[in-house]
């Protein structure tokens, strides 16, 4: 038998089988039973058997490619990662987050640190250069200290404390997403973000306290600002763990090596999320109302901060699946 | 194997090759979304404007109108290619998805990382980075994607359906694989073939098809009719 009626016969007997694997390829892969997944399963090494003969009795031809096709979706339907279960869940937030943020504790500190001398010299500048305010605040804020009150004074009458909230807690988002991404020049846009970020503040309380003010930003700042300031490090050092990536790439390639940083310092980074959802709401809730006492303002702040610290400590016994 | 195309090892150990989508796909694709989200943005805004004018409260218009809308523009990409599998309208109406580098489907991790990196790959603005990592890299990826491990791919699966096709015209005409395809080809693209050569090509394969049937017995035959006699060839009518 020559090879086209080989070919021609195989084709003819496999036929009604490929059009029942077509019909079963526009089906959903959710919610199936083990039988029926395990049937799927099956069917994937079916295709695959077929498209190797294929390959030897029709190269190059349109069945050979509609198979190719055919086992590239089916790859793709069996090649998924296991869903988002309760278990991944509370193990992603018990053990993998506080693990990475423990990975990261020393570019953290580094970069609290550098937020320090960072605000120290902001408010250094600003004390000896008060003209440079113009770099670090708009003129409507400066135009509000210099009338004697704080920017934030009259923000509830502006803006209900639900949008303000929202409107805060978008921006701190996408400002760690940013200090985060920009870690991607080799560590240094993560420095860069911090740093500004540290120096604004220096500056913001160097100028408020040469009018007289800067009980009142300080005050505004204590219930959300130990957080706030903590996550930004935190995204700043998910960052600086990508720029390392890419400076150190060990024994991968500096592409898989990013990859890596990127998924581990991503779990990081839905952690500040979360924690600057809080953030949003004291801000918009609590810190602009001026009806709170310093005292009140001081516990809400000190708690958050602690309640961040629990949740991101690292378990010494990790969670067993059932 | 061209540099726009990758091959993988399935998980049965038979190879397979990705065709990854280029620029143009990309920015296609994009270009279909941009316009699908921006509508929907639109169509929540401008109803909602209209009655949030109309209502009492003196913050309606913001709660109401904007956050949605924004929601809505903003939140596109990372829920329906979580919710799609790695695929959103504009990349099916392009023909492209989103697979794993080893053609796995992506998990939802690497989907909302391949998101957060749009701000590094929209800036400075128009996605100037990301078109430009993409022209620069071998598998055209953008920085989202060489974070997440991602590859926007070509999706054939278009080409699946000629699969049972040609197992049923084998079996209706009783002729070699390769003579069916090389019928259904010439038929498939009659119309946009010059006259002279299609009628030509007809002469061939019939005469070749059917020892009765000479170049010269064909020879008067017109278009149409030679048009029929492929079609009734590929359908076992002899």
């Amino acid at each position: 038998m020559s090879n086209d009626h080989a070919a021609g016969a195989w084709l003819k007997s496999r036929t009604a089988v490929w059009n029942d694997w077509l019909t079963q390829a526009q089906q959903p892969w959710r919610g199936l039973t083990v039988d029926e997944a395990q049937r799927r399963v099956d069917r994937y090494r079916a295709i695959a058997r077929d498209l190797a003969t294929a390959r030897r009795l029709l190269p190059s031809s349109r069945a050979t490619s509609a198979l190719e096709a055919l086992y590239r979706s089916a790859h793709a339907s069996i090649d998924v990662s296991a869903g988002l279960t309760r278990w991944r869940l509370a193990h992603l937030f018990r053990d993998e987050i506080p693990e990475a943020v423990a990975s990261l504790r020393p570019t953290i500190l580094w970069l609290a640190l550098l937020t320090c001398v960072s605000a120290f010299a902001g408010w250094w500048l600003i004390t000896h250069y008060p003209d440079l305010i113009v770099l670090t605040a708009s003129e409507r804020m400066i135009e509000d200290v210099e009338q004697g009150h704080l920017w934030t004074d009259n923000l509830l009458n502006v803006t209900p404390s639900s949008i303000l909230s929202l409107n805060i807690l978008s921006n701190n988002i996408f400002v760690s997403a940013f200090a985060f991404c920009a870690g991607i020049l080799f560590g240094l846009g993560s420095f860069y973000i911090v740093a500004i970020n540290g120096l604004m503040l220096g500056a913001l309380f160097a100028f408020t306290a040469q009018h007289g003010i800067d009980d009142q930003l300080l005050r505004f700042i204590l219930a959300h600002g130990p957080v706030e300031l903590s996550v930004i490090c935190i995204a700043g050092a998910a960052g600086t763990s990508l720029g390392e990536s890419l400076i150190r790439p060990g024994a991968l390639s500096r592409r898989d090596s990013f990859q890596r940083a990127a998924r581990r310092a991503a779990r990081v980074l839905l952690a500040c999320a979360m924690l600057l959802v809080g953030c949003g709401f004291i801000e918009g809730y609590i810190s602009p109302n001026p009806g709170i006492p310093m005292i009140s303002r001081a516990i809400i702040g000190g708690c958050y901060w602690f309640i961040m610290l629990a949740l991101l400590k690292r378990r010494r016994v990790p969670l067993v699946p059932h | 194997m061209s540099s726009e195309q990758l091959r993988i090892t399935g998980l049965t150990g038979v190879e397979i090759t990705l065709d990854i989508a280029g620029a143009g796909s990309r920015s296609y694709a994009f270009i279909i979304d941009w316009h699908i989200r921006l509508l929907i943005a639109l169509a929540w805004f401008f109803p909602a404007w209209f009655i949030a004018t109309r209502s009492t409260g003196v913050f309606a218009p913001a709660y109401w109108v904007f956050i949605p809308a924004l929601a809505i523009y903003f939140l596109y990409h990372p829920v329906l290619e979580v919710l799609m599998r790695g695929s959103t309208p504009g990349k099916r109406m392009a023909g492209v998805r989103l697979v794993t580098r080893n053609g796995g489907t992506p998990s939802i991790g690497s989907l909302i990382v391949r998101n957060v990196f749009r701000i590094v790959d929209s800036m400075p603005a128009f996605y100037l980075v990301g078109l430009l990592c993409c022209l620069m890299t071998a598998q055209r990826v953008r920085i989202g994607d060489l974070a997440a491990g991602t590859l926007l791919i070509l999706d054939a699966s278009t080409s699946t359906r000629s699969l049972g096709q040609m197992g049923r015209l084998v079996a209706q005409s009783g002729l070699p694989p390769n003579v069916v395809e090389l019928i259904d080809d010439v038929l498939e693209r009659w119309a946009s073939l010059d006259i002279d050569k299609r009628d030509g090509l007809a002469r061939v394969i019939l005469s070749n098809a059917d020892s009765k049937l000479t170049m010269q017995g064909l020879a008067g035959l017109t278009d149409a009719e030679l048009h029929t006699r492929l079609r009734a060839l590929l359908a076992g009518e002899r």
